[in-house]
């Protein structure tokens, strides 16, 4: 039986329990002609939950567990001298071949004897463990079934038994949230320190020359991986893309907030919100037909030489991909300024643009500053634009109108072909990966800090 | 003394006079620079969209020719399509029909497309000019004559109006996206194929089409003029399956759980931080984590939807829950307290009365958090969606592009000239899925906003 219909199958089953409990408890208070605990569903519900609860668990177990003992079964029926000669790597190789023949899937090269006569084994050691996990499922689920529904009495708490259930359900799920995090740090380093076992820590960080080479299975043809040119293409980019953002941003915010009429707010935010969702890959390809050409005319006119993928191209067009995030961040933000605190400001006779900057926006500075580091955190993880926008060159210079590489773009440039773990040309792209994790991991708590702060003082 | 106060006053009040017009001048500059900035951020946009509009929109015409071709049986000299004889197996019956398509295979198709184009240009072609002349198709459509040929082998002998795509070169051309002034040598297209194809428009050979190939091809190396989204489309869809069935219901409970259930603690705090954090971290972090995991330690496939929607699962589940949970947080206490004062347990409360009012809040922050996942293109370079591949996958396992990493792979082909219309119009394609999906979450809002 393939796991699909296994588990469909126990899923009718499932219904057809709830169905059982269901009918019984009703039963069970006509007969005593009393309440029961809980209404009829839950004790349904009750029922199909012993009988699948436990099913299911041995499944899972039993899917993770049985290829890895067939596959010590299969070992051990092996020929002594044939595993002998053989390295765990070799050994590994081998195995995949006859668990491909087993289930009938071609390999390369048809497969030797020794490799059929394994595989013929394992098949039948397959059969035997996928009938066997039927049988035991079938028990599991049978035997739950059955001692679920005679338990059901008038005190058998089905509700509370069903709800706790519903809990640790529902408590599991948000501990994916903390595993994502928790395999994010656990790849990224065991990768990493992978990569530091080739290359010094020193090496990478305080090195001025980027220049991995090819990876060459082999030789030990090792390039120079210094981070400090990409580091510095990054900050480049963001700084430039940051100060096109802020000010078109926070202005954009302050007028939607304050001056703004009501019909204006309603068409406006909608389009800033949907900018806000328009991928980055457009506006990367935007960089690199519209804006490259446009600067590098406009250079060539004022006698400067833009080239068409450049830190400004990228930068530019990054800063118009940040402008909603800031603004709608900023804006939130204004508008939580108190009202009291404006019409004090206006009651003295202030203007209204004298309030908002000797009152709404040193009140609202925190906030805003939190939204600022927020919208640095979104550039500098930034990839698409930069792939395409920013020319790919990772040379330490000061040119904002030179091609530049950031980390984002060699990430991508080193991971994207052969998929090997064991070179250096391609671990490093964890190294830097951890790197910006760490980068923006700092500013985004520095951020949520401040701006949490900031909500509880207006609260 | 009452004078000097009365003068004070007096000079008071004139220098707040004086400094009024200076105060106010400077309000309305302060009023104007907002304004410029809302303006200037518009027309940025307006300029993205317009300047992909222009480029994209005269992409989904493409030169198309539109000619009478004979299905000379000179040339198709085949036998007949077998048909199933009672008695015969079914694997009797493939193992002829697969001999009958191979010998269909192995006809000149292309000098049946050779034979129409002379016809059509009324000219004696000399075999040195029959580059210049293939030149004019793209060159896969011979196998499209041939399918055409499998479906209905009662063509033969006859003539027929076929559609066949011009060459990306010859669309380029008839749509002036490159210089015609340019000097011959270079030039993609050979003089003589330029005359001709001029000469094919003007009669109404060549016709600006509707590209079906579009939308229902798929990415294709040799012939570049019917490269299509068909499988990228898929890719995505399947990718969109899978965030939906996991990162809906996921996000949804655990927002639950810690709006609801979880008590105030350090731990609950903890994760808390965790899951608004994860919110603002790189897409391309967990495309290194998908790799990492996914690809190298469970030995996933490359480049697959499934590995491709797990990642962007992760991705996409913090938007969920942290929308969830602002939806539930809008919902009065009063709610709560009055389904349990009535008797009801916690988990009904929840379940029951809480939920159905959060509904459409969560419905919208789950579009918006699967539209962007939708857009999102860095991930996926990180776990090998840039692959080239060639066919629709028909399971979520298969080798498959995406529509933005196809955007991403056209907009670096070599052909500049064609896929650079060819590539915003794929942006055309996402962005109107996007924004539909964005339109639909924010009248979903609309509609059933309460204030309470």
């Amino acid at each position: 039986m393939s796991n699909l219909a296994l588990i469909a199958t126990l899923l009718l089953i499932m219904a057809l329990a709830y169905h059982l409990g269901l009918t019984r408890s009703r039963a069970v208070a006509a007969e005593h002609d009393v309440r029961m605990h809980s209404r009829p569903g839950y004790y349904g519900a009750l029922v199909a939950l012993w009988c699948g609860l436990p099913a299911l668990t041995l499944f899972l177990l039993w899917s993770f567990l049985a290829p890895q003992l067939i596959d010590m079964l299969v070992t051990q029926q092996l020929p002594i001298d044939l595993v002998a000669g053989m390295s765990d790597r070799e050994l590994a190789t081998f195995l995949r071949r006859v668990t491909a023949l087993a289930n009938e899937r071609s390999v390369s090269g048809g497969g030797t004897p020794e490799e059929l006569a394994a595989a013929a084994h394992m098949a039948r050691l397959q059969t035997f463990e996928n009938l066997s996990l039927v049988a035991l499922m079938a028990v599991c689920a049978v035997t739950g079934l059955v001692f679920a529904r005679r338990n059901i009495s008038p005190q058998w708490r089905a509700r509370n038994q069903v709800e706790r259930v519903i809990t640790i359900a529902l408590a599991a799920s948000s501990a994916v949230a903390i595993f994502t995090t928790v395999g994010i740090v656990l790849s990224m380093l065991g990768e990493a320190l992978k990569f530091f076992s080739f290359i010094s820590p020193a090496e990478f960080f305080l090195g001025t020359t980027w220049n991995p080479r090819f990876s060459t299975s082999g030789t030990d043809a090792q390039g120079e991986f210094g981070l400090l040119p990409l580091l510095w293409g990054t900050m480049m980019v963001s700084a430039i893309a940051l100060l096109i953002a802020i000010p078109v941003g926070l202005m954009t915010a302050i007028y939607m907030a304050e001056y703004a009429p009501s019909w204006l707010r309603n068409v406006a935010k909608p389009i800033i919100e949907i900018l806000a969702g328009i991928p980055t890959i457009v506006y990367g390809f935007f960089a690199l037909i519209v804006i490259g050409p446009f600067l590098s005319s406009v250079g060539d006119l004022v006698g400067i030489n833009i080239r068409t993928t450049s830190a400004l191209t990228a930068g530019l067009v990054m800063g118009i991909m940040i402008i909603p995030f800031v603004s709608s961040l900023s804006d939130d933000i204004i508008t939580q300024v108190p009202k009291s605190l404006r019409d004090g400001a206006l009651g003295l006779g202030a203007t209204k643009s004298e309030t908002i900057r000797q009152v709404v926006l040193p009140a609202a500075l925190p906030g805003i500053v939190g939204a600022f580091l927020l919208a640095a955190s979104r550039a500098i993880g930034e990839t698409m634009i930069v792939v395409l926008a920013a020319g790919n060159n990772p040379v330490l210079h000061a040119n904002p109108f030179e091609a530049i590489s950031t980390i984002t773009v060699t990430i991508v440039n080193q991971l994207t072909g052969d998929m090997d773990f064991a070179s250096p040309q391609s671990l490093v792209a964890f190294a830097l990966g951890l790197t910006l994790f760490v980068i923006t991991l700092g500013l985004n708590v520095i951020a949520l800090v401040i701006v949490r702060k900031y909500r509880q003082q207006y609260e | 003394m009452s004078i000097t106060i009365e003068q004070r006053r007096q000079h008071r009040l004139m220098t707040i006079e004086k400094s009024l017009s200076t105060r106010h001048r400077k309000e309305r500059r302060f009023r104007r620079l907002g304004l410029a900035a809302v303006i200037v951020g518009m027309t940025l946009v307006a300029t993205l969209f317009a300047s992909i509009l222009m480029r994209g929109l005269p992409a989904f015409w493409q030169a198309t020719f539109y000619m009478e071709l004979y299905f000379d049986p000179e040339v198709i000299q085949v036998e007949d399509k077998p048909q199933q004889a009672s008695g015969e197996s079914q694997a009797e019956f493939n193992q002829r029909f697969a001999a009958w398509q191979t010998q269909v295979g192995l006809v000149n198709w292309q000098s049946l497309i050779d034979a129409a184009l002379q016809e059509t240009l009324d000219e004696e072609i000399e075999p040195r000019q029959l580059r210049d002349l293939r030149a004019l198709l793209s060159s896969n459509e011979r196998f499209t004559l041939r399918n055409k040929f499998v479906e209905d082998p009662s063509l033969l002998g006859q003539t027929i109006e076929v559609k066949m795509l011009a060459s990306a070169n010859v669309d380029v051309w008839i749509k002036g996206n490159i210089d015609r002034d340019l000097a011959d040598a270079r030039q993609q297209l050979s003089a003589q194929t330029r005359a001709w194809a001029d000469q094919l428009y003007d009669a109404g050979v060549i016709r600006n089409a509707f590209s079906t190939s579009l939308f229902l091809n798929t990415d294709s190396r040799s012939a570049p003029a019917s490269a299509g989204l068909a499988g990228a489309f898929m890719g995505s869809l399947f990718m969109m399956v899978i965030v939906i069935a996991l990162s809906v219901p996921l996000g949804v409970a655990s927002a639950v759980y810690l709006e609801e259930f979880a008590p105030k603690n350090r731990l609950t705090d903890i994760i808390e931080i965790n899951i608004n954090n994860l919110a603002a971290v790189p897409s391309i972090v967990f495309g290194l984590l998908g790799a990492s995991i996914f690809i190298g330690y469970l030995g996933l496939p490359l480049s697959a939807p499934l590995v491709g929607g797990l990642v962007l699962t992760l991705m996409t589940l913090p938007t969920i829950i942290i929308a969830t949970r602002a939806s539930l947080r809008s919902i009065p206490p009063s709610i709560r307290q009055a389904a349990l004062g009535i008797g009801a347990s916690k988990v009904q409360t929840v379940f029951h009365h809480v939920l159905p009012i959060a509904l459409p809040g969560i419905l919208t922050g789950s579009i918006l958090g699967v539209a962007q996942a939708l857009g999102e293109t860095a991930p996926l370079l990180l776990i090998g969606m840039n692959a080239f591949v060639a066919n629709v996958p028909s399971t979520p396992f298969e080798q498959s592009a995406a529509l933005p990493v196809q955007i991403y792979l056209w907009q670096g082909n070599e052909l500049r000239n064609f896929f650079e219309a060819r590539t915003s119009a794929a942006i055309i394609v996402l962005l109107a899925l996007m924004l539909s999906l964005n339109a639909l979450a924010i009248w979903l809002r609309k509609k059933f906003e309460t204030r309470w």
